[in-house]
This record gives C-alpha cells, sequence and structure tokens, in this order.
C-alpha cells in the first residue's frame, strides 16, 4: 500500500505518480490522505489499480478514470466520475451536483444522497445510488444505466435518449419525453446485476423498481411537438 | 382614360421579397429555417478600414527583400509544450458530422503543409485529421461527443469551447440525415435521430467552476497542453476577462460572422456581434489585466484575406482561424458544381444546407457516394495555396506600414472609412483625429 499525503506533497504530485503508473504496475494500492476538499484528485488514471480516498473530495475526483477503482471514504463535490470511461468509483457519502455526467463507460456507486443534475448526458455509465437524486438527473441521457434506490427529483429523464432509469422510491416529475415503461425480465436481469456490482443487493430488489425510459418522440424535430421544446 | 397615370408598383422595404418569402416558407412548413455559413447580412467588417502605408513619418520595408516574420507562439502562459505556427492563420473547429472524414483530411493537410493547426469539432477526434494534422487543437464542447481522454493527451492543445460566433449561447443539431453508422458511433446515440448538442457544459455552472474544469484538464494532460477557452463574441470584454481569471493560456473570440453547420436564422442572423466590434473589447480586458500579448488571443467571424488578418492583428489579435473560407479553398460552392447546385435549389455561392447532407462538393456531407467526389490530396493542396497567399498579403501590407513582424502591426496603422468602423474599431475616421465615442465626442 502506497500511502501518500495530498496536503504534503500537493496535487501535481498525486496526479503525476498514479500517471505514471500507465500499463504494468506492481504498486496497485494507493491510500490518499488529508484530501480535505481539494479538486482534480486522481483524475485521467489509466491502470487497473486501487485507491483510497480517506476524506471528502472537491470538484471532479476520478474525472475520466479508465480502469481503475477510486474509493472516497467521505463525500464527493461536483462533477465526481465526469466523463468515466471504464473502471469503478464508489463513494461512500453523499455526491454533489453533476455526478457521473457525461461518463461513457465504468460503474459509479454513491452510497449516500446525489445533488441535482446526476448522470447528466450520461453515454454508458452504469450510476448507482443508494439514497435520493436531485432534479433534471439523466437530462439528456443517451446511455447506460442509472440504479436510484431512493427518491428522484423534479424533470427526471429529460429529453431523454436511450438511457435506462430504475427508480424505486418516488420520482417528483418526469421530464419533456421521459415515460415509465415496463420491467421486463431482461431489465430484472440488468437490475439484479447492477444491484450486485452497485454493494446495494442487501438494500433493495429489483422487482421493487420502476423503470423510466424515452417516448422517443422528440427525437426527430416535429413542430407539433414545440412545446416540449 | 386608359392612359390615365398609375403611380408605379413599389416594393416595401420592410415586407421586401427575401422577407416575404420567408414569411411564406414559415407558414408552408410550421418551422424555422435552419441552414449552415454563418451571418449573411451585411455587418460593420473589416473592409470599413484601411492601413495608412509608410510614406516619411514611418519608413516602410523593401517588399521582396526586407523579412516579415509571421510565426507566433501560443499558450506560453502556463503549458509545457506550448505550440508555436509558421503562420497566423489556423483552422477553425469544425465537427466531423458536419464536415466528411476527407474534408477533415484534407483540412490537415493543407495546415500543416502550410505551417498550422487545426481544429477539431463537436463530434470528437478522427484519425483523418490527427493523421494529417501536426498540430491538432482538441475541442473540449458542451455536448461532450466523442470526448475521451485517450484524444485529450493526443492532442497539442485543448479548446475549451464556451461559446460560438454564429450562436453566442446556443447549442446545435445535427440532423438525423447526417447520422451515419460512424457518426452515431461516435456520438454514442442511434443511427438517424437529430442530435442535439447542449447550450451550456453539464458540469460547471460558471466562471469559478470553468477555473475548476481547467485545473482538472491540466491535471489530465499533465499541464504539457496549451488550454484556449473559445467564446461567442457578445460580451467581449468580460468573457475575455473572466477567461483569462480561470487560466486560459489562448482565448478564442469568435465574431458573429463565424460559421456553423446548421442553426436556425433567426439566430445567425440576430445574436451576437460582428468580430470587428468585439476585438478591442477584448484586447483591451487583456491590457487592463496586464494580460496582453501573455494570454494570446485568436480571432475569427469572417477572415478572408491577408487584409483582414492583417487587420485584426493590427487591432491586437495574436492569430486568426478560418473556417468557412477553408471550406471554400477546399471547393464548396464552387461555381464548376452549378448545375448540381441549381438540382437543390439554389446557386453556387449560395449553398447553406450543410445540415441536409447533400453537398455535392462532398465536403459538408456524410454520404459516401458525395464525399468519395472530394480528393483530400487536391483540397489540401487548394487549402495549403490560399493560406500561403493570406499570409504573403498580410506581409505586404506590414512591410507597406514598416514591421518586420505582423505582431508589430498596430492600431495606429488603421484608418476607417466608415464612421461605424471607427467606432467599433477604435480608430480614426480617415482624415480625421476622430475617434466616436472618444475625445469628448
Amino acid at each position: 500500500m502506497q500511502t501518500f499525503d495530498l496536503e504534503a506533497h500537493g496535487l501535481r504530485q498525486l496526479n503525476s505518480a498514479l500517471h505514471a503508473l500507465r500499463g504494468q504496475t506492481n504498486e496497485t494500492a494507493w491510500e490518499i490522505v488529508n484530501p480535505k476538499g481539494s479538486h482534480a484528485i486522481a483524475v485521467g488514471l489509466d491502470a487497473p489499480i486501487d485507491v483510497t480516498v480517506r476524506g471528502s473530495t472537491g470538484y471532479y475526483c476520478a474525472g475520466m478514470n479508465k480502469q481503475a477503482t477510486v474509493r472516497v471514504k467521505g463525500s464527493a463535490g461536483p462533477g465526481v466520475a465526469e466523463n468515466m470511461m471504464s473502471g469503478t468509483v464508489i463513494i461512500d457519502g453523499d455526491a454533489s451536483q453533476y455526478a457521473g455526467a457525461t461518463g461513457r463507460g465504468g460503474l459509479l456507486v454513491i452510497k449516500g444522497n446525489a445533488s441535482s443534475r446526476c448522470g447528466i448526458s450520461m453515454k454508458g455509465i452504469d450510476i448507482v445510488v443508494h439514497g435520493n437524486i436531485g432534479h433534471m438527473s439523466a437530462f439528456m441521457a443517451q446511455s447506460g444505466n442509472m440504479v436510484v434506490l431512493g427518491d428522484a427529483g423534479e424533470a427526471l429523464g429529460d429529453s431523454l435518449y436511450e438511457a435506462r432509469l430504475f427508480v424505486r422510491g418516488s420520482v417528483k416529475s418526469l421530464g419533456a419525453d421521459c415515460i415509465e415503461k415496463e420491467m421486463r425480465p431482461e431489465h430484472i436481469a440488468i437490475l439484479a446485476d447492477l444491484l450486485k456490482r452497485g454493494e446495494a443487493d442487501h438494500l433493495a430488489k429489483p422487482e421493487e423498481f420502476k423503470r423510466y425510459g424515452s417516448a422517443r418522440k422528440l427525437y426527430t424535430f416535429n413542430i407539433d411537438n414545440a412545446s416540449s421544446y | 382614360m386608359t392612359d390615365f397615370p398609375h403611380t408605379p408598383p413599389k416594393m416595401s422595404w420592410t415586407y421586401n421579397n427575401d422577407v416575404n418569402a420567408e414569411i411564406r416558407r414559415a407558414a408552408a412548413t410550421g418551422i424555422y429555417d435552419i441552414r449552415g455559413g454563418g451571418s449573411k447580412r451585411k455587418l460593420p467588417h473589416f473592409d470599413d478600414l484601411l492601413f495608412l502605408g509608410a510614406s516619411i513619418s514611418r519608413y516602410p520595408l523593401e517588399g521582396y527583400r526586407e523579412k516579415c516574420a509571421t510565426d507566433v507562439w501560443l499558450g506560453t502562459r502556463y503549458a509545457k509544450k506550448p505550440i508555436h505556427l509558421d503562420i497566423p492563420v489556423t483552422i477553425a473547429g469544425m465537427s466531423f458530422g458536419a464536415l466528411s472524414g476527407p474534408a477533415k483530411e484534407a483540412l490537415g493537410r493543407g495546415a500543416s503543409a502550410a505551417g498550422t493547426s487545426t481544429t477539431t469539432g463537436d463530434g470528437g477526434m478522427t484519425e483523418e485529421e490527427r493523421g494529417h494534422s501536426k498540430t491538432l487543437v482538441y475541442q473540449y464542447l458542451p455536448s461532450r461527443y466523442g470526448m475521451n481522454p485517450d484524444d485529450l493527451r493526443r492532442a497539442d492543445a485543448i479548446e475549451v469551447v464556451v461559446g460560438q460566433g454564429a450562436k453566442p449561447g446556443g447549442g446545435g443539431m445535427l440532423l438525423g440525415q447526417k447520422i451515419s453508422d460512424r457518426v452515431a458511433m461516435m456520438r454514442n446515440l442511434p443511427k438517424g435521430i437529430d442530435q442535439r448538442s447542449a447550450c451550456r457544459h453539464p458540469d460547471w455552472t460558471g466562471p469559478d467552476d470553468l477555473e475548476i474544469k481547467i485545473l482538472e484538464i491540466r491535471e489530465i494532460t499533465d499541464w504539457e497542453k496549451p488550454i484556449y477557452v473559445k467564446i461567442g463574441g457578445a460580451r467581449p470584454y468580460y468573457d475575455t476577462a473572466l477567461a483569462v481569471k480561470a487560466g486560459a493560456d489562448v482565448v478564442v473570440l469568435d465574431g458573429m460572422q463565424g460559421g456553423t453547420a446548421a442553426t436556425q436564422d433567426v439566430f445567425i442572423e440576430n445574436v451576437g456581434m460582428p468580430i470587428l466590434a468585439c476585438i478591442p473589447l477584448a484586447v483591451k480586458a487583456l491590457q487592463d489585466l496586464g494580460m496582453h500579448r501573455k494570454v494570446q488571443l485568436i480571432v475569427s467571424g469572417g477572415i478572408r484575406s491577408g487584409a483582414d488578418v492583417a487587420k485584426a492583428m493590427a487591432l491586437g489579435a495574436d492569430a486568426v482561424a478560418i473556417g468557412t473560407a477553408a471550406l471554400i479553398a477546399l471547393g464548396d460552392n464552387d461555381p464548376a458544381l452549378e448545375a448540381e447546385y441549381n438540382k437543390l435549389g439554389t446557386t453556387a455561392g449560395a449553398y447553406d444546407d450543410w445540415h441536409e447532407g447533400k453537398d455535392p462538393a462532398g465536403i459538408t456531407t456524410q454520404d459516401p457516394e458525395l464525399y468519395s467526389r472530394f480528393d483530400p490530396i487536391l483540397g489540401g493542396r487548394r487549402l495549403k495555396n490560399y493560406l500561403k497567399v493570406m499570409t504573403l498579403e498580410a506581409q505586404t501590407i506590414a512591410r507597406a506600414c514598416g514591421k518586420n513582424h505582423l505582431h508589430n502591426l498596430e492600431p495606429e496603422d488603421l484608418c476607417a472609412l466608415t464612421i461605424e468602423g471607427a467606432a467599433m474599431a477604435g480608430v480614426p475616421l480617415a482624415g480625421t483625429s476622430w475617434i466616436p465615442g472618444r475625445n469628448g465626442f
């Protein structure tokens, strides 16, 4: 285990050390102490390593992650795991706005609540939130899966494309072109797998969720839908 | 009474034929006009300015003998690897999707041969342009289509696009007919549907956030790449100042004559400011912050000739970018294709329905039959020639003003032909010392 004191050595040195691990490495386990809400911690990783952050992070922790598993033993600021490509990011606490924004792959797990715009413009990422999510979540979400064990705020899935949204609790309102859809066996299977990988299978069963997706009415511009734009 | 004189027919200036035709079109179709190409209205522009060549009070340089340097460094503020270009004319961001692969290749070939850079667009980086561009700027756009960290690291600079001259504050729309399998894959969307590009970035909400976003990009790319921030010409003083405050190495300022692949005509013609009005305000912001020439300024939007290049630089820009002009150099809207433009209901020079994907020149299309007509080697050669000519023209003017580098051009080398031009550019009306809005007038 490599321990890195962020307060003592600084962000640039941390990310330089982690970027040096691209490809083969024996230094697969890293612990970052004293994050104290710093921004851009462990961004642009591209190696199958485990990074544990002991404390809360600022903006964009684990941004554009590839391959790595990043665990935050605290809460995460805005844009955690933004544009993640692959790997896993697990937040023990809450996450601020835009969690998993534009993520293209991998798994983001938020064990607390997520704020507004969770999964905005997601492009293939899987997101599992144990708590609630805020308004405008999954706005313009293109693909991937979002699982919410708690409640969703206003305008869920507004202008949604092909992303799948699974919510166990209440949804304050659905956004334009987002509708509730049938839960078929394949969706139950997808959800069961996500709950297991999201360390939530002991908290909820797939059958307890509703599925939301795109009505696909706004896929091609039509003046008759102008009130929805 | 048959010879009673009638008042001759008189068209309304307000309801002229163009206006009436658009009213009829809207009534028939139920949708506003979407088109490419940027503003077509007559705007105050560089044509309103003239250079004051040297006579006695200034000493000219010999046209074909004495050197006039043209190179430019971009990104000298923070980047470990700033960009050095032979000429200060760069290729503006244009998306793969809007443009064909061969067109992107030609841009790379032409720009590299002329010693300058190209820029990606909404849709990500293609092998065609990375492979043929010696220096490639990677746009970081609100849509984040095709965005990935590998391409960030393969780029020579990163341009965070906040706004675009043709549509400051607006997003984009790539209509379904241009969504080929490849475009759909690059953008993570189903084939054949309209693709809306967001008007704002999904993971920040203001200039303080932008500063943190730039920090993240720098960390991901190990502080090697210059970070450009591109803004549409709407509030250039404050937007430039905020981009500098956020940590930009380079500010890219795009005036309303800048092009677009597809946007509402009403937006193109009614939002934003001409580049002539934008440059002095951006330069003022840089000067007020003590950052002029430290944070470089690239300006775009209607740059057509070496005279435009020289005028932009005299007003304080470090370099310019061309988009529409580059497409014309490649062969778009060429009169040789007149018969085919006629079949599309238009004429060469006026074709702007780039979103429909039917471009006979094979440049703004994803139709394999159409883009296979376009020769990227020939196109690249034409672009190289055009860039070289622009540079020669700018050098010629600079020498006449006694300058041994294009960057030594200054506002004192200019006068204005029109009051509008004088007021916007902040240079005297020709034959006077009057700068409207200054000197107490």
